[in-house]
């Protein structure tokens, strides 16, 4: 019974997730006007016909801005999780693979950058880069800084499962009839690290949405008038009481619900895994 | 003893080269930051042409990071931080004065999170009732799928103190391990035997259930309070609470590298000497349980 529950709620969390996903790449004909078009005749307008979700205080379209900011998180954030992924089989896996020397200055870079709070870190790094950039841009810089520096963890994860591949039989073997490193990591490690790779995807999607979402209020995130789910929830500052404006919250809502599918969806995958 | 010793000479080497490391890129990132090679003191137009030269000469002296680097940790050992940028302050009085708040707001939060999560996880693995489960792991997982920020703004509305929003960030990351810990070590023979011998509850937890969770225990305490200082960025930034976290994003904002490379060194010796202390005390208790 426990288990059927379960797995109705991991339908629920496929479908949900296939659902927010689907709107978002429909925004562009569902609304047509876009995410940076003014209604000053109609700033800060509760619920309408027209506005299903009001507007906010310079009277762009709230519902639409929520679409394309979905649009904007829900694509990007697996882009980023996709390169730490990468980065950590990279560095993590041929770490483990290699041994010696090696995995100890891999594992001593990684505990360096895991000794810095995750948030300083990244604050750190984006003070660097410049703050009045184009729109676009900072898009771009945000997710590419969680990909380029959310590997840490998962490289730890790698370096340890490939370092247990590295004395088995089967990679012994291969190594006996001849098959030089690089093709040997590539042909016969790899594809067995491919269940972490997985798990450590998966993982990495909820983290960096919530961190871009932490970067947005604290306005170090995507710049205006760019919509994502951290500068949407930047109007929450403005909010009076949670009951007086419950539309506001939509899309906190929207990521509540889209990062508790995707743990669904994690805990699924580490049941595979194991 | 000769293990413990070790084990804390390797630490201390390691938490040294970490924070030398750190300081090492730290450099590198103030150093090749953009408008590194400029500076407003050459549009002050009280300043003499031989002026502007000194301070264009005393800044081509940094360009190398290397001597950039040196220059910064030797003025750092004679307890000179720098002057903030931004605030125009020495970043040692700067930390001087918010350091104590943070401390006690990070302190505060640790606290109130263990009393939430050990309450609960031991509730979880004393009552063993399925539903009682199924709730508090949907209260926890709801505060792990929402933003630290969120939290903070959260507490502010609902005029609540900041530590209890670092309660709620930390509670969460806390309370999966210690439940599963503990639903572990309750199913162990030795104290499945002890409470089918009618012991007590709260002896089999002191006697049998906290030494063999005790270790992991501390392993996560180390975690939890670099999970602690992380969320104290959001909280006192967005609770307007002077503490390091508001200084962090301040300098942040500002664009203060100086000042923001000494709170992130400062935080990771910080975060090191917790999880350190955490491994020294774990080391001792399972050297005396063997």
């Amino acid at each position: 019974m426990t288990i059927r529950r379960t797995n109705l709620l991991r339908w629920l969390a496929y479908v949900l997730l296939l659902l927010v996903v689907g709107m978002s790449l429909a925004a562009n004909w569902v609304a047509p006007a876009g995410y940076a078009k003014q209604y000053r005749e109609a700033a800060d307008a509760p619920p309408s016909h027209q506005h299903w979700l009001g507007t906010d205080e310079i009277g762009r379209d709230r519902f639409a801005r929520v679409l394309y900011g979905t649009r904007i998180s829900l694509l990007l954030a697996p882009a980023a999780a996709l390169l730490s992924t990468l980065m950590a089989a990279l560095i993590g896996g041929l770490a483990g693979y290699l041994g010696g020397a090696w995995q100890r200055a891999a594992m001593a870079v990684t505990d360096l950058f895991l000794s810095l709070p995750w948030l300083f870190l990244l604050i750190t790094v984006r003070a660097v880069m410049p703050l009045n950039v184009s729109p676009l841009f900072s898009v771009i810089m945000t997710f590419l800084m969680l990909g380029l520096l959310g590997w840490t963890s998962a490289a730890r994860v790698l370096c340890a499962s490939a370092n247990s591949l590295r004395d088995c039989d089967f990679v012994r073997q291969a190594r006996a009839s001849g098959i030089r490193s690089p093709r040997l990591f590539w042909i016969h490690v790899l594809p067995n690290l491919k269940p972490v790779l997985l798990a450590q995807f998966w993982i990495s999607i909820p983290a960096f949405i919530l961190t871009e979402a932490n970067l947005g209020i604290l306005g170090l995130g995507v710049s205006e008038p760019m919509p994502s789910w951290g500068s949407l929830l930047k109007e929450l500052e403005g909010l009076v009481s949670v009951g007086a404006e419950p539309w506001k919250l939509v899309p906190l809502l929207l990521l509540v619900l889209v990062v508790t599918s995707f743990q669904l969806v994690l805990s699924n995958e580490e049941q595979l895994t194991a | 003893m000769t293990g413990l010793g070790a084990r804390i000479a390797r630490h201390a080497i390691a938490l040294l080269a970490i924070v030398l490391l750190g300081g090492l890129l730290s450099a590198i990132l103030v150093r090749y930051a953009p408008g590194f090679d400029t500076d407003e003191q050459e549009l002050d137009p009280l300043l003499s042409h031989s002026s502007i030269q000194a301070v264009r000469q005393a800044r081509a002296a940094q360009r190398d990071v290397l001597h950039f680097y040196f220059d910064s940790l030797d003025h750092a050992l004679h307890g000179d931080l720098g002057t903030s940028v931004s605030l125009g302050q020495p970043v040692g009085t700067l930390l001087e004065e918010r350091i104590p708040l943070t401390l006690r707001l990070v302190g505060m939060g640790l606290l109130l999170s263990w009393t939430f999560a050990m309450s609960l996880a031991l509730s979880a693995a004393w009552l063993q009732n399925s539903g009682f489960d199924a709730l508090t792991t949907f209260v926890s997982g709801t505060f792990l799928c929402l933003p630290a920020a969120v939290l903070a703004l959260l507490s502010v509305l609902w005029n609540v103190p900041g530590a209890l929003a670092i309660a709620l960030i930390v509670f969460p990351r806390v309370y999966r391990y210690a439940r599963n810990l503990l639903a572990k070590a309750y199913t162990q023979t030795h104290i499945v035997t002890a409470r089918a011998k009618g012991l007590g509850e709260l002896r089999i937890l002191f006697w049998h259930v906290i030494p063999v969770v005790a270790p992991h225990m501390l392993a996560i305490a180390g975690v939890s309070v670099s999970i602690a200082v992380g969320a104290a960025i959001p909280v006192e930034a967005v609770c307007g609470l002077a503490g390091v976290g508001q200084l962090a994003w301040q300098a942040a904002l500002a664009r203060d590298l100086p000042l923001l490379m000494n709170i992130t060194i400062l935080v990771t010796a910080l975060t090191l000497f917790a999880n350190f202390s955490a491994d020294v005390v774990g080391h001792m208790l399972r050297g005396q349980k063997a």
